[in-house]
């Protein structure tokens, strides 16, 4: 391999595994801050995404709604509805024993498996880019793919907003309480179970959203929710429970090394990223971003 | 005279609870209960052998869940990593011109206790979520190293070729599923007494322990991180034996023993049963393998909705299984 050929390959690696990192990263937060919040393990949490991905794909491809609103509706259907789920059956175990929850969760990935399946066929849902996001921009120095183009600057503007709504909107404020100190928290008067609603509903439109954003990198299929678990699971794990930083240095590391073994060497991915993922906790247990 | 009568009182108070103990690991007559209905469906069921033979390895397999879930505490998504390692070195062997079928069930017990060991050093330094995160990387692992190992595992499309031996030499694998089933039921019947036996030694009292209050099991001076990782071995060992009996007597392994699937449906059956009471596996395996056998003209997909829907139903309105059921009527 030439020098040029070498700088090339770093740069698709990069190029892409940014893009992966952010579809990660937007899908995993809100696992990470409603885990780090309620102590709730949701396994479901790629439920929402692959719901998400199927809105976009198919409100595009049945309604002819163009892009950008259909990844609104994506966001704001699974806001909505995982509201409702979080309020009839989540809310009942939270503070509970941990197997219940990863039973009911498990439950609910068993039976979007087959809602799914049965709504719209078990093949996967090819997602067509809008005209403006086809082909690819020229940068000067080389060109890249508008539609992964535009995933990456979408990503980063909503982890902006993420970070800024979280560090200085009162309502960002009051959940980096709850998750520091859920009792003081309560005390000082904070309306906890309120927060949790909303943080929940606001994680999982924001996995609606990765999903949707993501669909030509995560293929929407039935089984979305089990192809994608351990993905999320790590980005969440290594970054660190309830950490907001946490799980964008992981999915960082998590997208980039994945991309860069499937440019280089695809039969060795899988056990690299699996064995790092092991590594990493055996030395932080807590993960990258923790509090001990 | 009051302090001698409440002295007296607590004396009795005292022995109630040692008898309780001591009562717990002597056989209660319903115990026989299991092993009365598998050798009757023997009996008066021959025509469903290959399916029993199949239910009892499963049971074998729910059990050994039960051993890290209901008894450690342990919460696994990856239990079938120990299940396939003793199905593929049970498979490996009598693929490859071993088919004596005991010692292919110890090696894949041994093989799937080794790898629950070594995982288990890793795994288990972790909680909740990360601990759940691990479990499933090491069967994700396995998987993965099934599927690319295909000159040896066969791949995608499964182990091919098994020649198991007549056990002792004597008794020929059948098609009617006579051997099968009387296999599986001897071997499970020896691993349900040993495991039967762990539960109620003092062992499987401090795991109680362990489970219901870590931190005053640190207090005690209870060696926490030891106990766990011998329960673990052990199930892992359980696991290996069960997915073993599955391999030789269907003569085939296939990707899907390594799966997140299997993993879930093993919790499935463990909890419509009931988790930590060592007898939930022997109610819901039967359950649900004999449910899925009845719907099976339902296609798969549609199974899972059903199943799912029952695990949500099992964890909001039914804690505690068809056991958990039984001992509320009865308070």
């Amino acid at each position: 391999m030439s020098f040029d050929e070498a700088i090339s390959a770093a740069v698709s690696i990069g190029f892409h595994g940014l893009a992966f990192a952010m579809v990660l990263y937007l899908i995993s937060v809100g696992l990470s801050v409603t885990m780090g919040l309620m102590g709730f393990v949701n396994l479901a949490h790629g439920v929402f995404a692959m719901l998400g991905g199927y809105i976009v794909t198919s409100v595009m491809s049945r309604a002819g709604v163009p892009f950008v609103p259909a990844l609104a509706a994506a966001a704001i259907a699974t806001a909505v509805g995982s509201v409702v789920v979080e309020r009839l059956l989540y809310r009942r175990l939270y503070g509970g024993d941990e197997l219940d929850q990863v039973l009911l969760t498990m439950g609910l990935i068993f039976m979007s498996v087959a809602a799914v399946t049965f709504f719209w066929g078990p093949n996967p849902q090819p997602i067509r880019p809008p005209g403006w996001l086809s082909g690819e921009v020229d940068l000067g120095v080389r060109s890249f793919p508008a539609f992964r183009s535009f995933l990456i600057l979408c990503g980063a503007a909503l982890v902006t907003a993420l970070w800024l709504g979280l560090e200085r909107a009162r309502v960002g404020i009051r959940i980096r309480a709850a998750v520091d100190n859920l009792r003081m928290a309560q005390s000082v008067g904070i309306n906890t179970p309120g927060l949790f609603t909303l943080t929940f509903a606001l994680g999982s439109g924001l996995a609606g959203l990765g999903g949707g954003l993501g669909a030509d990198l995560l293929a929407i299929s039935p089984s979305y929710a089990l192809d994608n678990l351990v993905y999320f699971l790590i980005v969440v794990a290594v970054g660190g429970l309830g950490s907001i930083r946490g799980p964008f240095v992981a999915a960082m590391l998590l997208g980039i090394t994945d991309t860069g073994f499937k440019y280089l060497l695809p039969e060795l991915g899988a056990f690299f990223i699996y064995a790092l993922t092991m590594a990493l906790l055996l030395w932080r247990p807590k993960g990258l971003f923790g509090r001990a | 005279m009051a302090t001698e009568g409440l002295v007296r009182t607590g004396l009795k108070a005292g022995d109630g609870a040692i008898d309780a103990f001591a009562r717990r690991h002597r056989f209660h007559p319903l115990e026989a209960l299991p092993w009365v209905t598998a050798l009757a469906a023997y009996i008066l069921l021959p025509s469903y052998l290959p399916l029993g033979a199949q239910i009892l390895a499963t049971v074998l397999f729910a059990l050994s869940a039960d051993l890290v879930l209901g008894y450690a505490g342990i919460v696994t998504l990856g239990h079938t990593a120990f299940f396939g390692t003793g199905a593929y070195t049970a498979g490996i062997l009598a693929a490859n011109g071993w088919g004596e079928p005991i010692s292919g069930l110890l090696a894949g017990t041994v093989m799937a206790a080794l790898v629950g060991f070594a995982s288990g050093l890793v795994v288990l330094r972790t909680t909740g979520l990360t601990l759940l995160m691990q479990t499933l990387v090491v069967a994700t692992l396995l998987h993965e190293a099934a599927n690319r190992a295909s000159s040896i595992t066969g791949g995608d499309d499964g182990l091919q070729g098994m020649q198991v031996w007549p056990i002792f030499g004597l008794f020929r694998f059948d098609l009617f599923g006579h051997t099968a089933y009387v296999y599986c039921l001897i071997v499970l019947f020896l691993c349900w007494l040993a495991a039967r036996r762990l539960v109620h030694s003092p062992f499987g009292r401090s795991l109680t322990g362990i489970r219901e209050n870590v931190r005053r099991m640190h207090a005690i001076g209870a060696p926490v991180r030891r106990r766990r990782l011998v329960i673990y071995t052990i199930s892992a060992g359980f696991a290996g034996t069960a997915g073993a009996l599955i391999a030789q007597t269907t003569q085939f392994v296939g990707l899907g023993f390594l799966g997140l699937e299997r993993s879930g449906t093993v919790l499935i059956m463990l909890i419509i049963g009931g988790v930590g009471r060592l007898y939930g596996a022997f109610i819901g395996v039967p359950l649900y393998m004999i449910a899925q056998d009845r719907f099976s003209e339902i296609e798969p997909v549609y199974w899972y909705f059903w199943i799912g829907l029952l695990m949500v139903a099992v964890v909001v309105f039914a804690r505690g299984g068809v056991l958990g059921l039984i001992e509320r009527l009865r308070v």
